[in-house]
């Protein structure tokens, strides 16, 4: 099934647009061999979403009435109350059966409620970021700058490793993967760049868009 | 075509000794406190009687460090289709070569740079000199030696490519290669860079990323001035306009942290219409930017043709000559 049948319509969508051929790809098969790729089959099948909720009473029940209310039919879900991301939240699963049609409503209905989708089917809404920091990394107090990182919305740290090697007192470098949400690397990158400046760091950004 | 070269450094001299070869005749050489001009009436200083004597200007040069016995201003006076405009590169107002530049232009005869100031600092005076004049300027050789970028842009048109990146100076592309390889500290591998004549002495120009951001600067003003309706409303790059970061403080750490994850640096250059940047950046180890050593390579990416990507070497007399003599081929 092509991806670009789970993604949500509307002004409200999150996609990575940087290789934007195969949406038009998709919406062309579309129209033009509706039975190929099974997308208006009414028979609804199982789909899995990743949500990631802010750690507060009534989110989980806001993440379900969504799901509910756009025609889904819920399976299981799985709350991963004591694991929370390295942003705080927390991550939770569900399972529901709906039509590929009534799917792309409720995931757009789940971010319209402004609920983070991580993933939704076989599209995943992380992007990894890996990225090098040096400079006086310890004086500058690094934790603070990974939980500045951390609080800047658009990406969380899933690792750091640190390089010292001439004493905590010189020059250091730290390489950091980050989780971004899908598209909004850029935005992640300057809010480190930022974070950087301020403290006086230098930032090894990679490329974004180039895989090379 | 009747060339005149201004400038007699490695690049200069190249031209004058491979000129020849592509079917073009020197006919004046200028460094910046002599010049020797063919004289059309004799033949007594030239071997067919119409051009310069290549290899007694380049002995002579390389002997006495003039070329001629005649004043720098005979030559840019002379009988000439194309000068080529080989002068070290200057920032601010680009003098002496802007004013060689300009004496051509407006004598209506071709401008073949080497001389990155020109286009890089003043490229809207550039191009309002040659819009007057019945001479084009060309400048294939101010970005990446023999690899031809801005002919490439000029082919898919500019208005087609969105953004031109790559590894844009072979000194400082050398130093992170062998920082990453030898796990050294960048003075350790700066000196052996400087033994072996690919960093020079005071090397702020390539390793603070000047170089390369003059060359990203000439490429941004390829892509605004060329995919601008009206030239008038194109936007015009200088180096003031460049986020511009060296590689001076690179800790060797920073390389051994980034093989560890499969990755390299190499400091990139990337020129769009709107932006200019040249920093440090991670790359994959294996990846098409990660050339080794004095590589230079020009990524293109463009709106219907994906990407492309050229390296080669990016400096280099003969190789830089090469650039100038194509150039001198498309004109006429």
């Amino acid at each position: 099934m092509p991806d670009g049948l789970h993604e949500p319509r509307g002004g409200d969508r999150v996609s990575d647009t940087r290789d934007g051929a195969p949406e038009e790809a998709a919406d062309a098969a579309d129209s033009t061999d509706p039975a190929a790729d099974g997308g208006h089959d009414p028979a609804p099948s199982t789909h899995t979403v990743r949500l990631e909720l802010v750690d507060e009473p009534g989110q989980l029940l806001a993440a379900l009435q969504p799901i509910a209310n756009n025609g889904g039919n819920l399976l299981s879900i799985y709350h991963e109350r004591g694991n929370k991301t390295p942003r705080g939240r927390i991550p939770v699963e569900v399972d529901f059966e709906a039509t590929a049609e009534r799917f792309e409503g409720i995931v757009e209905a789940l971010r319209e409620e402004g609920i983070a989708v991580m993933q939704a089917g076989t599209e995943r809404y992380a992007e990894e970021i890996t990225l090098v920091l040096f400079g006086h990394l310890i004086d500058t107090d690094l934790s603070d700058t990974l939980s500045r990182i951390e609080a800047s919305a658009s990406a969380s740290v899933a690792d750091v490793s640190l390089a010292a090697p001439q004493g905590t007192e010189e020059v250091s470098s730290a390489r950091l993967r980050l989780e971004a949400r899908s598209g909004e690397t850029s935005e992640a990158i300057a809010a480190v760049r930022g974070i950087a400046e301020e403290k006086e760091l230098r930032v090894v950004a990679p490329l974004a868009g180039v895989d090379a | 075509m009747r060339l005149a070269v201004i400038g007699a450094g490695a690049v200069g001299r190249s031209v004058v000794e491979l000129a020849g070869e592509y079917g073009h005749e020197v006919v004046a050489v200028a460094d910046s406190s002599s010049a020797v001009v063919a004289d059309a009436s004799s033949d007594s200083s030239a071997g067919n009687g119409l051009g310069v004597d290549a290899e007694a200007i380049v002995t002579r040069k390389a002997e006495t460090g003039i070329v001629g016995d005649g004043d720098p201003a005979d030559a840019l006076a002379a009988d000439y289709d194309v000068l080529v405009e080989a002068t070290p590169t200057t920032l601010g107002d680009a003098e002496p070569g802007f004013s060689h530049v300009r004496t051509a232009l407006e004598r209506d005869r071709h401008v073949v740079l080497a001389n990155k100031g020109p286009v890089a600092e003043r490229y809207g005076d550039l191009q309002a000199l040659a819009a007057d004049s019945a001479g084009d300027v060309r400048f294939e050789a101010t970005v990446g030696g023999a690899i031809p970028a801005v002919s490439t842009v000029e082919d898919i048109e500019p208005g087609h490519v969105t953004a031109v990146r790559g590894v844009l100076n072979g000194t400082a592309n050398f130093i992170l290669t062998r920082m990453a390889a030898e796990g050294l500290d960048y003075d350790h591998v700066l000196s052996e860079a400087q033994d072996l004549g690919v960093a020079e002495a005071d090397p702020s120009f390539d390793v603070d990323g000047t170089d390369a951001a003059l060359k990203c600067v000439i490429l941004a003003n390829v892509l605004s001035f060329g995919g601008a309706d009206d030239p008038a409303d194109a936007r015009e790059f200088s180096l003031e306009d460049a986020s511009v970061e060296g590689i001076r403080d690179v800790p060797g750490s920073v390389l051994r942290l980034a093989a560890e994850d499969g990755r390299t640096v190499r400091l990139i250059g990337e020129a769009t219409g709107e932006t200019v940047r040249v920093a440090p950046r991670l790359v994959h180890e294996n990846g098409t930017l990660a050339v080794s050593g004095t590589q230079n390579i020009v990524q293109i990416e463009t709106t219907h043709a994906g990407r492309l990507n050229i390296s080669g070497r990016g400096a280099g007399g003969p190789e830089t000559a090469s650039a100038i003599l194509g150039d001198v081929g498309r004109l006429g």
